[in-house]
């Protein structure tokens, strides 16, 4: 934690950069997100079990590129956004400062994105064994107890779109479910509607998702969303052997083909 | 009114929740749901908790559903014929065991459902409620119930307000006439009053601010201009987890849907904190970035309200502030304004 503050300290001083994004303690215990824009206000950044909100998620937010030149403190999954914020022409290379926590909990001082993406190679975050034991169990289902499970899992589910706001993947200016000419997926919570969005939000984020599991995260009724998002990473990764976010010379999978790909139907 | 007190027997709760029950009231009421408790229609008096301080979501769902259909319409050939909602189908609902701040929600609800038209949907869904209100035992550093003008025992809305005392007993106020004649229609269960002094069975909730205070600032030009806004949203996601949860926000939206030649048209609930809420057809957008949208949640309460509804919109139960995912939380801000400003 030292290393870090020293070094947040130290961009601040020297004017490399002009805000970092990290973590502060918040309310009632809890962690927030922290703006930090003072070399003095460096002693305010924290870093533990706690901090797990992907801060990638504030690189694409209009008030926050105000603030100028960033950085951001990067546990793995935000190392992955970064990489695919990149290659998806949202940020420029090497343009936001990644002040890297590694798995272990140290702090690595990444110069340029080629760094990191050597760091990821044999460093990536895994589901959580809970996820993990959840995602089994329901792929285990047959398609109508699957169907069945999702249908009441997601029924209380009241459309107030946090998991959409908090996954930095979800940077789209308009939304699928804010497109109404024609209306694709239904605005307002309903038993089949939740399913369509959550379904929807799922492939959009196939071959894409960093495994944060903010989207689950942040549902203020709990529901585990995240599991629809994780399975989808798990699908690509045993048909295509990828994981999103590991580099920004290749796109994610999902947004493009191979000529030697073994299904017959692309050739 | 001068309010009648009572009391309650321990034993006789069940028989007041089976009278309400073969009266063919539905009674809407904390339950357990896995590790949360959430209010639901129950049919079993067994199936009831008082064991918690908060529910996630408020109970406006009961006057303001989360889908409201509003009228259909059927087409046959060229003919389009409007049906209007049968409102005799609204049923009597009893919301049982609700928290004094929740209460008072239907109040800020009512001033804006009613401020120029009179909405009929909700107003006929407020007079077939009965509230059955429960003083507060505990709480937790979310509550500021106090900092507006209301507190663990506040009366106000309640039909009748349960508070339970020491031997587990509970003080029955008849607040509303209602209440009144719910209690005389079952002398057996609300019986004469004891000597019990019902503070003595409140949690205290330390004050935050003073909202007599607060309110002026909040509608001063130098507020609504105040980087405060900018600096305090940044980490605001822009979703509309408050807003949903909130037991006074209001904002709807009108859609309609078709099913062939049956359609509905419907209301359904909306957020200021989303981007697309203000968005105009141009694609201009009055409120384009965040810190408008927050300024506009924590200025509809705290100065349009009082203006134009003479009330507060806000009732410090705090359900926003738990339900954030980034930890945006209201008292805190309040807080920094009436100190600050």
């Amino acid at each position: 934690m030292d290393s870090l503050r020293r070094k947040a300290q130290q961009l601040l001083e020297s004017k490399e950069v002009d805000c970092i994004i990290g973590y502060n303690e918040g309310s009632s215990g809890n962690v927030h997100a922290g703006f930090i824009t003072t070399p003095g206000q460096a002693e305010k950044l924290i870093f533990d079990d706690r901090c797990k909100q992907n801060l990638g998620v504030y690189l694409t937010k209009h008030e926050v590129m105000r603030l100028g030149k960033l950085a951001i403190v990067a546990p793995v999954p935000v190392m992955r956004t970064v990489l695919i914020l990149t290659y998806e022409c949202q940020i420029v290379e090497n343009s936001v400062k990644v002040l890297g926590i590694g798995l272990d909990g140290q702090f690595l001082d990444f110069n340029e994105y080629a760094d990191i993406e050597k760091y990821l190679t044999d460093h990536c975050n895994e589901h959580p064994e809970e996820d993990k034991k959840l995602i089994e169990k329901i792929s285990a289902m047959s398609v109508e107890e699957r169907w069945d499970f999702w249908h009441e899992t997601l029924k209380p589910c009241i459309k107030c779109f946090a998991c959409r706001q908090a996954c930095p993947m979800c940077y789209c200016v308009r939304c699928q479910v804010e497109c109404n000419q024609p209306q694709w997926i239904p605005v307002q919570s309903s038993e089949l509607g939740n399913m369509e969005w959550h379904f929807m939000r799922a492939m959009h984020l196939a071959g894409r998702c960093t495994g944060c599991g903010d989207c689950g995260r942040s549902c203020p009724l709990g529901i585990p969303v995240h599991l629809l998002t994780f399975k989808m990473s798990d699908v690509v990764l045993d048909n295509f052997n990828t994981k999103a976010g590991l580099t920004i010379k290749e796109p994610s999978t999902l947004s493009t083909y191979k000529a030697n790909d073994k299904e017959t139907f692309i050739r | 009114m001068s309010m009648e007190i009572k009391s309650i027997q321990k034993d006789s709760l069940d028989k007041l929740f089976n009278s309400l029950k073969s009266r063919g009231n539905l009674i809407y009421a904390p339950v357990k749901v896995k590790n949360e408790v959430q209010f639901d229609f129950v049919e079993k008096f067994e199936q009831i908790t008082d064991d918690f301080i908060q529910t996630t979501q408020s109970v406006k769902n009961s006057v303001f559903p989360k889908i409201e259909t509003l009228f259909k319409f059927v087409k046959t050939g060229k003919e389009v014929k409007m049906l209007d909602m049968d409102m005799s189908l609204i049923p009597e609902i009893v919301i049982w065991g609700i928290h004094p701040c929740d209460v008072w929600g239907f109040d800020s609800l009512r001033a804006i459902f009613t401020w120029d038209t009179h909405d009929m949907f909700f107003e006929k869904r407020m007079d077939k409620l009965t509230i059955i209100g429960m003083s507060c035992a505990k709480a937790d550093d979310y509550c500021f119930c106090t900092s507006v003008n209301l507190g663990p025992g506040s009366t106000k809305g309640s039909d009748v307000l349960l508070t339970k005392t020491g031997n587990g007993d509970y003080i029955a106020e008849l607040v509303s006439d209602k209440g009144k004649a719910l209690a005389t229609s079952m002398p057996d269960v609300f019986v004469q009053a004891v000597q019990s002094k019902k503070e003595d069975f409140l949690v205290v909730v330390e004050k935050r601010f003073d909202s007599e205070s607060l309110i002026p600032k909040m509608q001063k030009k130098e507020t609504f201009d105040s980087p405060f806004w900018v600096t305090n949203s940044l980490r605001c996601l822009g979703c509309g987890a408050c807003a949903y949860v909130c037991p006074t926000c209001a904002c709807f939206d009108i859609q309609d849907e078709g099913y062939g030649a049956r359609n509905i048209r419907f209301r359904c609930w909306d957020s200021c904190g989303l981007k697309q809420f203000t968005i105009h057809t141009s694609g201009h957008n009055p409120r384009e970035v965040q810190s408008q949208r927050w300024r506009q949640r924590l200025m509809h309460k705290f100065a349009y309200m009082p203006e134009r509804n003479k009330v507060t919109g806000c009732v410090g139960c705090g359900k926003c502030s738990r339900a954030c995912p980034v930890d945006m939380n209201i008292a805190e801000q309040l807080q920094e304004i009436d100190q600050k400003m």
